[in-house]
């Protein structure tokens, strides 16, 4: 089977710029155009992930950064699958991609946030689980992040200063990347300071809303062979975008129940546990075999379940393999060598493909202060509400 | 006095100091659903029938807990001045789900613990002109 690289990728930086989602998806789309040495005559899709809070233009991003970029006459979609939609938009381009129906493609995400919570869309709508879980329950985002973190705590003894120690750990991470949006280190005692949001989570725990923007530039092998530095193509070896499966008995956002386990066995997996899963068995490869990892830390306690879903630990060993060091800058396999969330605040369509740009960064050993050494294959997960998932596996 | 009402129809019900809440089950497989959301059954190893309407238990085991300090966006409708609220995961045995809902007001979040009984109460969640607006919370059983 032929296979997909990557050719360039491009961001805009991440902040509260208060301008329009497109003009940062134009200025990412630019940069990864030039950073694998095409120009728009040379592609043939473009992809986007949709955000839902910039009216009309939001929902249609494909077309909005279509226009913005200039009409070309492209084939274009626009994906919608909240924090994973980056994924799904990149997987919609490697499908056409592989099916030979386009050679080059550019995926675009870009956000323009609000400042604060997010909430729901607004109206009446007791049909949709995202207004009832506002409206009937004051159950905010960081009210999910708390409850996981707080089982964490109850499970497997885990403590705020673990937590912190994450935050401290992408703090220091992020302080060389020129995307990020806070650059400052964070010490325990300036976290343990931090307000409590929603016990056990203070503040700083939990991730900012942010603009910004992410754009990969993607070709079929016998296409990119003909183009540019093979040394800066990265090898697309998987993208999962699984759903859960049924009986789904782990509490997730925005749902106010879980499923019943009654009546049907229970999934082989967990839902992040098979996210991460499916993306290993489509690259042939496992936890062993990752350089580097890009995992979706909306808050500093979810970090570590994700150390446990990507199998670089088991269950409760999180804590443990965090203060060994193993996913520090230097350690044997670092986790958010970009700073991650901590750094980035969530741009939420330009996430999953922000988190891309940051693998193929290390990949080509292009990270300065912050480079994985030997960084050979990398992988980035993150999972959007409403049963979304999305891991992508890079190799040289 | 205003009338008690529900915030919204259909998602609970409280006759004679009973609080329920109001969910689908399969006659089929067994499976619960809360809410009931769609008319039909939606495990892939039933026939995806008609589910009838039932209430779902009203004790259940404590799966997390958290308390909020801020308040959140509309359409909450949040106090004045803004009150903190829990919210806790409550896992009921029977039925094999989670189902959340606001902690009773006046509970101590320091002195719950995984896995201790919780019982469903009714709460109003705010007042307007015409009535006290309800909703159903857990409570933990120890605190009476």
């Amino acid at each position: 089977m032929s296979d997909v690289r990557i050719l360039g990728i491009g961001m805009h930086p991440w902040g509260k710029w208060g301008r329009s989602f497109a003009e940062y998806g134009v200025v990412a789309a630019r940069a990864a155009l030039a950073d694998a040495g095409v120009t728009l005559a040379d592609i043939d899709y473009l992809a986007a992930g949709d955000t839902m809070r910039n009216g009309y233009p939001g929902y249609v991003a494909g077309s909005t950064f279509a226009q913005a970029l200039g009409w070309a006459g492209l084939p274009v979609s626009s994906s919608y699958a909240a924090c994973a939609s980056g994924a799904v938009a990149l997987d919609a381009a490697r499908a056409r991609l592989l099916a030979g129906q386009a050679d080059v493609a550019l995926v675009i995400g870009a956000d323009t946030a609000p400042k604060g919570f997010f909430g729901p869309l607004p109206g009446e709508r007791p049909e949709d689980p995202d207004w009832l879980r506002f409206h009937l329950l004051g159950a905010t985002n960081p009210t999910y992040f708390a409850l996981y973190a707080r089982r964490r705590m109850e499970r497997y003894g885990a403590t705020p200063k673990d937590f912190a120690a994450v935050k401290v750990k992408n703090s220091r991470h992020g302080l060389a990347n020129p995307n990020a949006r806070y650059r400052k280190a964070f010490t325990e005692d300036e976290i343990a300071e931090s307000p409590l949001v929603a016990d056990p989570l203070r503040l700083v725990d939990i991730c900012a809303t942010s603009d910004g923007a992410a754009a990969v530039v993607l070709a079929r092998d016998d296409v990119a062979t003909r183009r540019g530095d093979q040394g800066r193509q990265m090898h697309v070896a998987a993208v999962s975008t699984v759903t859960p499966t049924y009986p789904n008995t782990d509490l997730d956002m925005p749902d106010i129940a879980t499923d019943s386990g009654v009546g049907a066995p229970p999934p082989p997996r967990p839902f992040r546990d098979a996210i991460a899963a499916a993306a290993y068995e489509e690259a042939g490869l496992g936890p062993d075999d990752l350089s580097c990892a890009e995992v979706y830390d909306l808050s500093t306690a979810l970090e570590l379940d994700w150390y446990e879903n990507i199998g670089l630990c088991g269950p409760g060993e999180a804590e443990a393999l965090l203060h060994s060091g193993a996913t520090t800058l230097g350690g044997r396999v670092p986790v958010n060598p970009s700073g991650g969330l901590a750094c980035f605040g969530e741009a939420i369509p330009a996430q999953a493909l922000a988190q891309v740009c940051e693998l193929v960064t290390q990949l080509r050993g292009e990270a300065g202060e912050r480079q994985v050494d030997g960084a050979t294959v990398g992988l980035a997960i993150n999972q959007g509400l409403f049963g979304h998932g999305s891991c992508t596996i890079l190799t040289r | 006095m205003k009338p008690r009402v529900p915030v919204l129809e259909g998602f609970f019900s409280d006759v004679d100091g009973d609080p329920r809440l109001l969910g689908g089950h399969c006659p089929r497989c067994g499976a619960w659903y809360f809410p009931k959301q769609w008319s039909f059954c939606r495990n892939p190893h039933c026939e995806g029938g008609p589910l009838d309407d039932a209430p779902l238990s009203s004790r259940g085991r404590l799966w997390s807990w958290t308390d909020n300090r801020y308040a959140p966006p509309p359409p909450y409708p949040a106090r004045e001045p803004f009150e903190p609220y829990g919210v806790a995961a409550v896992e009921l045995p029977e039925e094999q789900m989670v189902v959340l809902g606001q902690l009773a007001r006046g509970t101590d979040t320091a002195a719950l613990s995984l896995g201790q009984p919780m019982t469903l109460v009714v709460e109003t969640l705010y007042e307007d002109d015409d009535a006290e607006r309800t909703v159903w919370k857990w409570r933990p059983e120890d605190s009476g």
